[in-house]
């Protein structure tokens, strides 16, 4: 554990790239299997313990330490797993720190009722860095930046493989990944996971901005407002994985059984809906298929009521065929001819936007005012399907956000990079006439949208205008607005004021302007689509 | 015979002696002034007059044309143990706070009643100041800079080693450390020569004039070289001291791939030294800790305490926790995020 924790706290201080690379490389090739295997999957996933969450290490110091104290330290420090390292009390003994797969072993066997004495114990193994550490570890997300793209590229070099090889196999294994390392540091044969229900990564777009493309090299498709999706097939299973590759099959069953054939597919998940009405119509908004994300057991009245189907884009992989290598018009010429095979009920495909240049599909984008449609796709023809964003082969066109003035009402503290600095603003819009009287009622939240140097500014306005402290909260002066970007708004009953944006990003902060001149709710409510 | 303790008030601005007409640390230009310490959150220029320590005078000089000039103002200077007689009856006495050179508490005795107002101050030994004094009183006016648990400054040795292991596994490169110009800058300088380090130590300009005036005070800092007098080449495997402003300045450019450090009691946090891009953390503070903290308000014993610029809530707690009487006061232009 001793390695591991110098790792992170060498990773945590490393601001260059390059050197991220080494240390972790440097750490894959030291340290024997499956430690190392364990400490990768750590570092660019997150494993998962389900007896320790970060509620377990609060309830645990909470029984250590005063209530008040543990929260007021946590909330300056921003992260609960060094919080709880630095307020662990020093063990008596010397340290006798476990390894790397003995803790693995440890925090598995724990269960909710257990970890309440085991989880101590180990700590007690450990000092202040070696407590974060196992923290991290036994929490899942590091919050070190260390992003997983970065920790597998460390691999690779570690190694001297390829990194699209790396991720290939990647997601068709887990934690310790022994055939990873038997292969590429053992010169074992690769993983086989052609039959193996595995996710592929998704190819990425970048913002389209200020760039302007010849419609002869690209084709435009709508990009719809539901979530991106790859359904697998493979082995006698289907799956269906979210942009992430989190599995979220069991939260859509009514796709499992839909593919009649082994295929890799890429496209939105969509619930039927009847408000849409256009030509491009049968979807419901984001809000309704909200009501479906997230949930471990469907109803069958849930079903009935807002069934999911998948708005096809790309196909990666058919029957053993792989596509990926093929440009943007084979694939989508596959596509429109595998549709053919596909039932109604469960997908359909996403049409290609005709216009006879980019003026005129600028034009059609600003005339769409579907609500399930968030804006456009820009796809390279000759373009072939390549993990992650690459520059140039596709761009995403959104549509033009709503914009709103809003007034801050409260401020928090951020985490990770953000710890310390008041980063989290509630802002609100008055429910009547300012100056008869009329009050704020918060109609959002947003950690986004602002500058460093503006995020200091920020926090300083928050220190110096709090008139009330609820815990960690800070009530401020009526006095700032922000001009809120934001791409829908929609009723809500979780909010006094009746409505919930989504997305929103401070766009603007208006230190100028008075906040008597703020908008009110009837205008943002005249904004709601659905 | 007027209420208890009436004759001192907290204001946004600082801690009002009433009958002395007299202000501690006021933020704000007064007729008269008495002064902990010479940072800049607690000695301001302007003031009618000023009372300090001979070595805070000299700082307050250097620094705001304290008692120079037009506009300077008079100045009283006290010893460390001495007592002043101000108008209204009001003794104040300096009494050491091992803060940083010249740094006092201040012990206000009026009709039988005593006050202290620490200004900033730390327990650990430092080779630059003598050590803060306990002393019985009847108010505590505490600071609260590093007011919460998990704040616990490791020795200084320690981060000593760190700091001279980096620079010796690294010969080509140097150690640059951000450090408060005043106090800390000569503290990590006194604490590296006391560490057997004699090379000499490499300074951003804004550094010599104060390092000069602790020499002049006494106060060994070895060979100190100014960094614009000399190559980048001349610098490799040296130590390098610069305000912590200047660490990420163009600069630090002119130093040769400098691994940046930063002395701070910050530094525990490591989103803390991730957000100032410090590759070497040294845990290095002017102010009390939280174990020093609630010691020096357990042996001091006032019967009550206020607690001031910083984290008050939590102090304010234990406190609570303790059963002791506390009070936070709301005082506006005291965050030390440098330190």
């Amino acid at each position: 554990m001793d390695e591991f924790a110098a790792l992170l706290d060498a990773l945590v201080y490393t601001r260059s790239r390059n050197e991220k690379l080494r240390l972790i490389a440097e750490y894959l090739n030291a340290v024997p299997d499956p430690d190392r295997g364990w400490a990768l999957g750590a570092l660019a996933d997150g494993l998962d313990f389900p007896a320790v969450k970060s509620s377990t290490i609060r309830n645990l110091l909470k029984d250590r330490i005063d209530p008040v104290l543990w929260t007021l330290s946590r909330d300056f420090v921003g992260d609960t797993a060094e919080t709880a390292s630095l307020l662990w009390p020093a063990p008596d003994q010397a340290p006798s720190p476990p390894g790397v797969s003995e803790t693995v072993e440890l925090l598995s066997a724990m269960n909710r009722k257990s970890v309440v004495a085991e989880l101590p114990r180990l700590l007690d193994r450990l000092d202040a860095s070696g407590r974060y550490a196992l923290l991290k570890l036994a929490t899942g997300g590091m919050r070190i930046g260390v992003s997983s793209r970065l920790a597998k590229t460390a691999f690779a070099q570690a190694f001297a493989v390829s990194v699209e090889e790396v991720e290939e196999y990647w997601h068709g294994l887990s934690p310790p990944y022994g055939e990873l390392f038997d292969w590429a540091a053992h010169g074992k044969p690769p993983p086989d996971i052609e039959n193996l229900p595995a996710f592929r990564p998704f190819m990425l777009a970048h913002p389209l901005e200020d760039t302007v493309v010849d419609l002869a090299d690209y084709a435009a498709e709508w990009k719809w407002d539901g979530i991106r999706v790859q359904l697998v097939r493979a082995g006698g299973e289907t799956r269906v994985y979210s942009r992430s590759g989190d599995d979220i099959s069991a939260t859509f069953p009514e796709l499992l059984d839909a593919l009649p054939m082994n295929a890799v597919l890429d496209g939105e998940l969509l619930v039927r809906g009847v408000h849409q009405g256009g030509a491009e119509g049968g979807a419901a908004s984001f809000n309704a298929l909200q009501q479906r994300l997230g949930r471990k057991t469907v109803s069958r009245k849930m079903l009935a009521e807002a069934p999911a189907f998948i708005r096809l884009y790309d196909v990666l992989i058919v029957e053993g065929e792989d596509l990926r290598q093929s440009t943007w018009t084979e694939r989508r010429a596959r596509l429109e001819d595998l549709i053919e095979a596909l039932p109604e009920s469960h997908f359909d495909l996403s049409k290609v936007v005709e216009a006879r240049d980019f003026e005129h599909l600028a034009e059609i984008r600003e005339g769409s005012r579907d609500d399930a449609i968030e804006g456009l796709m820009l796809k390279r023809r000759d373009s072939p399907y390549i993990a992650g964003r690459r520059v140039g082969y596709w761009y995403k066109w959104k549509r033009d956000p709503l914009l709103v003035d809003c007034v801050l009402m409260y401020a928090q503290r951020g985490s990770g990079k953000r710890s310390s600095f008041f980063s989290d603003y509630t802002f609100g819009c008055w429910d009547g006439d300012p100056d008869m009287g009329a009050d704020l009622l918060p109609v959002g939240k947003a950690y986004s949208g602002f500058t460093d140097a503006e995020l200091k500014k920020l926090d300083r306005h928050v220190r110096q205008n709090t008139v009330n402290r609820f815990g960690p909260v800070r009530e401020t002066e009526k006095t700032l607005v922000f001009e809120v970007a934001f791409d829908s708004v929609h009723e809500s009953k979780r909010h006094k004021s009746g409505l919930a944006m989504r997305f929103p990003r401070i766009h603007r902060i208006r230190w100028d302007k008075p906040p008597h001149e703020a908008d009110r709710i009837e205008a943002l409510r005249a904004l709601i689509r659905d | 015979m007027a209420a208890p303790f009436s004759w001192i008030r907290p204001e946004p601005h600082g801690i009002h002696v009433v009958p002395a007409d007299s202000w501690v640390d006021p933020s704000r230009p007064v007729a008269s002034a008495l002064v902990t310490h010479g940072h800049a959150d607690h000695a301001r220029g302007g003031h009618g007059r000023t009372v300090a320590t001979p070595e805070t005078l000299a700082i307050m000089k250097l620094r705001y044309m304290t008692g120079e000039g037009p506009g300077g103002g008079a100045t009283r200077a006290v010893e460390y143990g001495e007592t002043v007689r101000l108008p209204g009856e009001v003794d104040a006495t300096y009494i050491p706070a091992g803060h940083v050179l010249g740094s006092a508490q201040i012990l206000l005795e009026h009709a039988g009643e005593r006050v202290i107002v620490t200004g900033d101050y730390k327990r650990r030994a430092d080779p630059t100041c003598p050590p803060f004094e306990v002393t019985p009183c009847d108010i505590f006016i505490t600071e609260a800079t590093f007011g919460l648990p998990v704040f616990c400054h490791p020795p200084i040795e320690e981060e000593m080693t760190k700091l001279l292991e980096r620079l010796a596994a690294h010969p080509d490169r140097c150690v640059l450390v951000g450090a408060y110009a005043l106090g800390k800058a000569q503290r990590v300088i006194a604490e590296l020569r006391r560490a057997g380090h004699h090379a000499p130590i490499y300074l951003h300009g804004a550094m010599e004039k104060m390092c000069r005036l602790y020499e002049e005070h006494g106060v060994d800092l070895g060979e100190l070289r100014l960094v614009m007098d000399y190559k980048k080449e001349d610098i490799r495997g040296h130590v390098v001291v610069s305000p912590p402003s200047a660490l990420n300045d163009r600069w630090s450019r002119r130093l040769p791939d400098p691994i940046t450090a930063m002395a701070s009691g910050w530094m525990r946090v490591r989103q803390r030294a991730r957000q100032r891009n410090v590759e070497l953390p040294l845990v290095i503070s002017d102010h009390a800790d939280w174990g020093e903290l609630t010691r020096t308000i357990e042996e001091v014993g006032a019967q009550e305490n206020w607690i001031t610029h910083g984290r008050e809530d939590a102090l304010l707690r234990w406190c609570q926790l303790t059963q002791r009487r506390a009070r936070a006061l709301a005082m506006v232009g005291y965050e030390d995020e440098d330190d």
